[in-house]
């Protein structure tokens, strides 16, 4: 009981550390285009920081607009390929940017923090990077609205999704992927199996580790395997911070988007579409500029073997077919929303 | 003659209007109420909107809010309305602005007018059906719930255990039986003009003003006192998730709603565009006379609730994570798992799979590596055969293979060489089927041409680990389907255990055993035993082994009938 409420104490100066974190950082973004005024009541907003994503961002954008999104806010961290200005054309899009570290802006988060909490609250948000492609239970027929408004219903304030790596079959480099066509339809397969869970012992979060990254890449040391467990989709109120990435917030309850012990929650699943031919060059420019996650070192080889034209497919990997056969395979749950 | 509609709103005006005008084209004369909450200006463009239609009145406005008493005050107020107003109203239909009625109006109309006499509410005493929300169901009648569920919890839910505790019971007024059910209704002008000018409505209405979801008691109750003819149920499908909110109909539901045959469907998404421009249906001659069936809506909604409730045995996932502690079954389906079998029949896997026709695995938690059925590296879904990924939980490692492979029965090889760390799982998981056959480590160690010596020391940690496995699996709490054997005991008679395998694991398909698989040489273990036993490390997980036991196996090895001799 002690314990409990001293964690709590404890999270909840952490929280409000951030906070003042990020908007000491206010500065480091600046607006290049402003279309903030066009946020109504009620819209779903998304947050994004991206680099060099042209081949990406078209498809993007038309996804997430079918989607529902009604505004687009954009943290544009030097991108030389056109990103700024094909951002700066879009209609529902607002821009910054910054020349300022990744990774120092913890990978971008109190970036995208100080936005949230100016035009956040009270907003369904969702934070997703360029090569995430938000899926859940009929996706295919009902839009974000619809989806939040359930979410709302059953008095949830977040939406929980399992990332997802996409890989072709053969060697990534070698796709041809055009801007606006759908990754997905290059980036079938998938591991529908070997993912592992447990209970983050201080977010009260599950922590999920596993598929395609983790067996080719993290066997000897399984503990520093990416994270696959995102809060992507949140009712963003003004006291809310992400943590590490999406992966975990605070306060701890916004982290509880499964129940406990046998119930089971609505839950989403973010198609990663990072394995398009770009990964080479992007990999090469991550070793350059060591500017990604915790333990840059490790993901040295991890960048090589992928340069090298790395083929991640195995005979027992699983072609994608639809959210029904991710909800099949227990990679996502419609809860009790009905069918 | 017709009948009328009451219809109550609080958002979502234009689709209100829509339904309305549905309503009125079909002869209907509709009585409007809207949530005094609602904004004067927007009330009044609502009410302008709609000037147009002559039949359409707007009654006093009340502040709705669930599970409230507003609710009932408003129906009442709009019912008065409505009997005052058109008298020619032979049934009232209460619905609210998220109701679509499905079928043409006129259909309902006939229906209605070729049951003159029936009230349809939806009715049941509480003291028979058990439909709780918060764990209340005679408690609604019988304490005060001045609090908002929705708004105020705590203060709610206090209160009812201050009541509880000092055993507070309201009296309910004579002559009422306490009955629930759905909110929307349709009722007879005769019983609903009885309920209103009942002489005892003030008293009533005292009484219900406290009680918890009057709109869902209020007319339920008040109905069985005035009704010729009661029909249980309700006209508007309906469906509700396990705490009692509204289920929610999208354009995706389109094709059930139109099966369903039912007069009025409710909730519907206010931007289900499609859904308001099927509904309502043109008449069709053949179908005029059909009766609502609610049966594929009603197995569809039960699976939802279903899984929402219970999830899927064995899966681990993102919106799910089961306390393995308190689970009844951890794995998906059954498993087996058999200690000591392949030491002593060098080819019993193959053998085992041949039998059984299940998939049999190696030594899944072998030290340096995972060894999947045939071979493989990567098993189904890409489960890695790393030790270090498998290790580092291995418990997942598990459930996940048998989630995954649950359409086949799985079985593994285990030793005490093996990675100990699934001992608990194996002991608890009610779909384990755990067989040992103990102290055959001795096997391979007394084969290796070794002398008792060199290897006492691997002995005694193979004897030390397998004992640990066994206390786990002889605990009380031990819930798996656990057969344990010594090496010796099982040499008595193979044939019957193996037999006790394949028929747990093949089910109903198993067949009498042939020949069993050969088994190794064991002349000598004995004297081996010996000489580990002199050399002060004492194999007491064998049993005693005697050296003619081979030969009395081999014997017993011998196909047998199972006919009882006719003698």
């Amino acid at each position: 009981m002690i314990g409990e409420a001293w964690l709590d104490y404890r999270m909840r100066w952490k929280r409000r550390r951030y906070l003042f974190r990020i908007w000491r950082k206010r500065h480091e973004i600046q607006s290049a285009v402003d279309r903030t005024n066009l946020i109504t009541t009620g819209d779903i907003l998304t947050f994004s920081t991206v680099r060099n994503e042209m081949l990406r961002l078209p498809y993007f954008l038309e996804y997430y607009r079918k989607m529902g999104v009604r505004h687009f806010l954009f943290v544009d961290n030097d991108s030389d390929d056109g990103t700024t200005e094909y951002l700066k054309q879009q209609p529902d899009v607002s821009l910054w940017t910054t020349g300022h570290s990744y990774k120092l802006s913890r990978f971008g988060m109190d970036w995208l923090g100080w936005l949230q909490w100016q035009y956040g609250h009270g907003h369904w948000c969702l934070t997703v990077d360029a090569d995430e492609l938000l899926i859940y239970p009929h996706h295919d027929t009902r839009n974000l609205s619809e989806l939040t408004a359930y979410l709302d219903s059953i008095g949830r304030t977040a939406l929980g999704a399992l990332m997802l790596d996409m890989y072709p079959k053969g060697a990534v480099s070698e796709l041809d992927y055009q801007p606006g066509q759908d990754p997905t339809k290059l980036l079938t397969w998938f591991d529908p199996d070997g993912y592992r869970h447990k209970i983050h012992p201080i977010f009260s979060n599950q922590w999920i580790q596993g598929g395609v990254r983790d067996r080719v890449f993290f066997g000897a040391e399984p503990h520093r395997a990416p994270t696959l467990n995102k809060t992507p989709l949140v009712k963003w109120n003004w006291r809310n911070v992400y943590v590490t990435s999406t992966h975990h917030m605070l306060p701890r309850r916004m982290n509880r988007v499964f129940d406990w012990p046998e119930r089971n929650l609505l839950t989403g699943v973010l198609l990663h579409t990072k394995f398009l031919q770009d990964i080479s060059d992007r990999s090469q420019e991550e070793l350059n500029r060591g500017q990604h996650f915790e333990n840059s070192t490790l993901y040295e080889s991890y960048y090589r073997r992928l340069i090298d034209g790395l083929d991640l497919w195995d005979a027992t990997a699983v072609e994608y077919t639809g959210w029904q056969q991710l909800e099949r395979l227990g990679l996502m749950s419609q809860g009790d929303w009905n069918e | 003659m017709t009948f009328g509609v009451v219809m109550l709103v609080h958002t979502a005006f234009h689709r209100a209007q829509e339904v309305i005008r549905h309503w009125v084209a079909g002869g209907c004369p509709v009585v409007v109420h809207v949530d005094s909450e609602v904004e004067q200006d927007v009330y009044d463009a609502f009410v302008r909107s709609m000037s147009d239609l002559g039949t359409v009145r707007f009654c006093r406005r009340y502040r709705c809010e669930w599970g409230m008493w507003g609710l009932v005050e408003a129906t009442q107020e709009a019912s008065t309305l409505m009997l005052r107003e058109f008298p020619d109203v032979s049934h009232v239909f209460l619905a609210s602005g998220a109701c679509l009625p499905l079928r043409p109006i006129s259909e309902l109309n006939a229906f209605l007018q070729a049951r003159k006499d029936t009230d349809f509410i939806e009715s049941a005493t509480t003291a028979d059906v058990p439909w709780t929300v918060g764990g209340l169901d005679r408690e609604r009648f019988t304490l005060r719930f001045p609090f908002s569920w929705k708004k105020r919890r705590k203060l709610f839910d206090r209160y009812v255990r201050i009541q509880q505790r000092l055993g507070v019971r309201r009296r309910i007024p004579a002559g009422l039986v306490p009955h629930m059910g759905s909110q929307w209704w349709c009722l007879t002008r005769q019983t609903l003009a009885a309920i209103l000018n009942d002489p005892n409505r003030a008293k009533y209405d005292r009484y219900f003003r406290r009680v918890w979801i009057p709109d869902e008691s209020y007319f339920q109750t008040l109905a069985r006192l005035h009704t010729k003819t009661i029909q249980s149920q309700s006209l508007t499908l309906s469906k509700f998730d396990f705490q009692g909110k509204p289920h929610i109909f999208y354009n995706d539901h389109a094709e059930i709603l139109r099966r369903s045959e039912c007069f009025v469907a409710r909730k519907i998404w206010p931007d289900a565009g499609l859904l308001y421009r099927v509904f309502p249906r043109a008449p069709v001659l053949d179908t005029s006379e059909a009766i609502p069936r609610t049966g594929t809506v009603d197995r569809i909604f039960a699976r939802a609730l279903e899984r929402r409730m219970r999830g899927r045995q064995g899966l681990q996932m993102h919106s799910r994570f089961p306390n393995l502690e308190n689970a009844n079954g951890i794995a998906a389906a059954p498993f087996s798992v058999l200690q000591g079998f392949d030491e002593l029949f060098p080819d019993f896997e193959n053998w085992l799979a041949l039998q059984t026709g299940a998939q049999v695995h190696g030594h899944l938690y072998a030290r340096d590596r995972a060894h999947f059925a045939g071979g493989v590296r990567l098993f189904r879904g890409a489960l890695s055969d790393h030790p270090k990924l498998r290790d580092y939980n291995a418990q997942s490692f598990l459930m996940n293979l048998v989630w995954n492979a649950r359409d086949t029965h799985q079985c593994l090889m285990f030793g005490p060489s093996d990675t100990q760390k699934i001992r608990w799982l194996l002991a608890h998981d009610t779909n384990a089927r755990v067989w040992v056959i103990s102290g055959a480590w001795s096997i391979p160690l007394f084969l290796s041409g070794k002398s008792a010596g060199e290897v006492r020391a691997e002995a005694a940690r193979l004897q030390r680990r397998e004992n640990r496995l066994l206390k786990a699996l002889r605990a009380p709490d031990a819930h798996a389907r656990i057969h344990i054997d010594t090496l010796a005991n099982f040499l008595e008679n193979p044939r019957d255990v193996m037999q006790m395998v394949v028929d747990e694991i093949a089910g109903h398909r198993a067949q009498e055993l042939g020949e069993l698989p050969s088994m190794v040489d064991l002349s000598g273990l004995p004297a081996f035993l010996q000489e580990l036993k002199n050399q002060g490390m004492h194999p007491f997980l064998t049993g005693e082994l005697s050296d003619d036991m081979q030969r009395r196996a081999h014997v017993s090895n011998a196909p047998r009938s199972y006919v009882v001799d006719p003698k």
